[in-house]
């Protein structure tokens, strides 16, 4: 009690704090005295929301419950995290393999969740890649990266990885258009117009098992590829881009990029695709990229290098893409929850274009083309346009839905979050963002069926927000509700790198899915020791696995000497616990790698060369038990010729005395 | 004025959020003979523990095959823990261990693992003594049969 009325204080000091210093534009909308109680979950209770949030530059997913703002969970996706030996077991090092070889990092912009009928069903979450160009697939039942898919002709894979309504695809488009990876990339950049292309990848995702697999790529015009959504209902069927720097520069961008009084949004007709596929329209081409896959069962990833992939030339195949002129380097490209409306942000604008579906297909059906872009028709902008919502702020960024006819768009220039009906184009209501806001999210509230209570806008600058940590300051998300006509603010809570989109979905379209353990008697993995008795040491030739248990709290064996220098060991922990939320952790010293953290029923591999002559203590470092403490072991080393021979044991090691003394 | 604001929420949230919580949730007392059971008993069997088993079914004769199978699980799940002698590694040895306690507190006791170190007057006693608790193994309800076969057997039944 002492502590809310502490947190109330301190809200009315930094709601007067607010007053006097920020002035924000709308003073009814300043954090009100209910606000804490709005955000409040109380210690042992779950939040109604689960909220996934990109890492950006850390290359991992983080999950928040809502509307507490607690931070539940950081899955590592693209990054290696020596906190859960991902990337540095020997089990998941093939999940980072890439045609370029290991990468240790990315910089994961856009999660998406799964849905059926244009509903968001917890099933999975993607995540795309930014750097190296990959998408993710995250398995919500196990919190954990399940899948990693390469994309070849691809750069800088931003639109992405938005998905059709029944997750039949998940789409990546490129941000850097290139030479396609079959071609010679080795010409002079200023031929950008000639040589470069924008490729857009379609990812079939299995109904069942959800595995990734290329279907297609459109080779589309040389530009850069931004964001994109998927029709839905009536739209289904269809995908739309946001696409700037249509001026095809390369170099300055900042400036010759922006040339343009409009650039575009690119409608894809995704079945007209599909058509031209069945109907053998595509060519293969040769390329290279990793797919991996993580087994549940056997606890391992495999990585294997594909090498075809098949293009449908959208120059040559009409009628698959259409250009619509949108205003200044759109960002945003958004579809409300009827499908009819296609919302696009152009961030350097200083209105909202409403786009009308029902238009669209009047416009091709009439080909009320103003002309064509490198092939492409593009589009009359009235003969697509629904209204533009006028004066709402300076540069629009992103919009979410409330499924109740109304939409919600940051800007990221004037540091806001504005309301507007999408029927009459009205602003309805608005209130600032500290700072410089990029993305938002209402959970669902990019599907058919928004839970419009919440809205979180994810803010690019924290600046003053937090008590200063140096230079570097977390990054910010901010919580409104929604639930009333006005939006109000109820809570800032600090993220992980830096969050751009994010989702959320109600926690029990998950929570009951979660697993607990992983079967032991289930474990394939080829170095799983079932039980104690099956634990061993096996030195082939340099090579030395050590089959080793771990339960609370002791590992078996915990005594292993006769390694000598030179040799590579293995040690191939199984946790044989089968209860909820108890992991053991094995570290051993020099190691140059990570440690392991063994999930119950789980067997990972940690790979350690000894450096040195010496005796190597090993021990567990996640806290099991009261004699955690007392989980240890040594590993004795010795010189490459010694003849120390090789032993293991537990507990039976004991000193020559006590030993004759014991029998 | 804000204390009574705080009080008022509180008081709202205490209302609000005092659902029941499960019988597994409660914390341990420390006393058992009072208590009841999962089960509604209202006074507690120190011989039956706590638990869904009430009774088992055993033929005078041992079941082999049911011995073996609880041996393989014994390898994997328990074994680390436990020996077959009367020589305490982790827990306790199981050597008579089926003549210490009933069949049915045994089987309850490996199935219900959390509910009986809560609850258990000599369950507790021997947490006292190993000071680990003993870990909710997952063990299905045949599981624990074969396992009670097990201890049979390793007990001198033929």
């Amino acid at each position: 009690m002492k502590n809310l009325t502490t947190r109330l204080l301190m809200i009315s000091i930094v709601t007067v704090t607010f007053f006097s210093a920020c002035k924000p534009k709308n003073l009814n909308n300043a954090v009100s005295g209910d606000a804490a109680a709005k955000a409040y979950v109380a210690p042992g209770k779950y939040d109604e929301y689960y909220n996934f949030l990109s890492g950006g530059f850390s290359g991992q997913m983080s999950v928040y419950g809502l509307p507490s703002g607690r931070l539940l969970r950081v899955i590592p996706v693209f990054s290696v995290d020596p906190e859960k030996g991902y990337g540095y077991s020997e089990e998941t090092k093939p999940m980072l393999n890439t045609s370029h070889g290991m990468v240790p990092w990315d910089d994961l912009h856009h999660p998406e969740l799964s849905q059926t009928n244009g509903e968001v069903d917890g099933r999975w979450i993607f995540g795309n890649a930014n750097n190296t160009p990959r998408v993710a697939r995250i398995d919500l039942k196990t919190f954990r990266t399940a899948e990693i898919i390469e994309l070849p002709n691809s750069a800088g894979n931003h639109s992405s990885p938005f998905i059709t309504e029944n997750t039949e695809y998940v789409v990546a488009g490129t941000r850097f258009s290139v030479p396609g990876d079959n071609e010679n990339g080795d010409v002079p950049i200023n031929t950008y117009k000639k040589n470069f292309k924008g490729y857009i990848s379609f990812i079939s995702v299995g109904k069942e098992d959800g595995k990734m697999d290329i279907a297609f790529q459109l080779k589309c015009p040389g530009v850069n590829f931004d964001l994109s959504h998927a029709g839905k209902a009536k739209s289904h069927g269809w995908f739309f881009f946001s696409c700037y720097n249509t001026e095809q520069a390369n170099t300055l961008l900042e400036v010759n990029a922006s040339q343009r009084d409009k650039d575009f949004i690119m409608a894809v007709n995704w079945k007209k695709a599909e058509e031209y596929l069945k109907a053998g329209k595509g060519k293969k081409e040769i390329v290279k990229y990793a797919h991996n896959y993580y087994n549940e069962k056997s606890h391992t990833a495999i990585s294997e290098m594909r090498h075809e992939v098949t293009i449908l030339d959208t120059k040559e195949l009409k009628d698959i893409c259409y250009f619509i002129p949108c205003p200044k380097s759109p960002h945003g490209c958004d579809v409300d929850p009827t499908g009819e409306y296609i919302v696009g942000s152009g961030k350097l604008a200083a209105l909202i274009p409403v786009f009308s579906f029902d238009k669209i297909q009047k416009a091709i059906a009439d080909k009320a083309f103003e002309g064509e872009f490198d092939g492409i028709p593009v589009i009359k902008y009235d003969a697509a346009l629904y209204g533009e919502v006028k004066k709402p702020g300076l540069g629009p960024l992103h919009t979410e839905f409330d499924g109740k006819g109304n939409a919600y768009t940051s800007f990221f220039v004037s540091s806001e979050v504005v309301k507007w009906n999408i029927k009459d184009l009205k602003v309805l209501d608005r209130v600032p963002t500290y700072y410089s806001v990029g993305h938002l999210c209402i959970p669902g509230g990019d599907s058919r069926k928004p839970s419009p209570k919440y809205m979180i806008a994810y803010n690019k600058i924290t600046k003053d927000r937090y008590l200063p940590t140096g230079p570097e300051l977390a990054q910010s998300a901010q919580l409104f509700d929604i639930s009333g006509d006005k939006m109000q603010l109820i809570l800032d809570f600090p993220t992980i790198g830096e969050p751009h989109y994010a989702q959320a979905i109600p926690a029990e379209l998950i929570k009951n899915n979660s697993v607990k353990f992983f079967k032991i008697e289930e474990n394939t993995n080829p170095y799983v020791s079932q039980g104690e008795g099956n634990t061993k040491v096996v030195r082939t030739g340099k090579k030395i696995d050590v089959y080793m248990t771990a339960i609370r709290s002791h590992f078996s064996p915990d005594n292993i000497e006769g390694v000598k220098l030179g040799d590579e060991v293995y040690f191939h922990v199984t946790n044989l616990e089968q209860d909820w939320d108890v992991p053991h952790g094995f570290a051993v010293k020099g190691a140059v790698n990570s440690e392991l953290l063994i999930m119950p029923g789980e067997t990972q591999t940690l790979k350690w060369v000894p450096d040195r002559v010496g005796m190597f203590p090993m021990y567990c470092t996640d806290f099991c038990s009261a004699l955690h403490q007392e989980m240890q072991g040594y590993i004795r080393v010795s010189p490459a010729g010694s003849n120390v021979p090789l032993t293991f044991s537990t507990g039976t090691n004991l000193p020559k005395e006590e030993a004759a003394a014991k029998k | 004025m804000k204390k009574l604001f705080a009080i008022c929420i509180i008081s709202a949230f205490m209302s609000a959020c005092g659902g029941k919580t499960s019988e597994t949730d409660e914390p341990s007392t420390g006393e058992s003979s009072i208590e009841k059971t999962s089960d509604g008993n209202p006074s507690y069997d120190p011989k039956r523990g706590t638990g869904k088993f009430t009774s088992v079914d055993i033929n005078p004769k041992l079941d082999v095959s049911l011995a073996d199978s609880g041996s393989a699980i014994f390898s994997v799940k328990c074994g680390s823990c436990h020996k077959l002698t009367g020589e305490k590694l982790v827990g306790p040895g199981w050597k008579g261990v089926t003549s210490r306690y009933s069949a049915v507190w045994i089987m309850n006791f490996i199935t219900n693992t959390d509910e009986m170190l809560n609850k258990d007057p000599k369950a507790q006693a021997q947490l006292e003594i190993c000071l680990v608790r003993m870990p909710n193994q997952n063990l299905s309800d045949n599981n624990a049969r074969s396992l009670y076969e097990f201890m049979r057997q390793n007990d001198g039944v033929k």
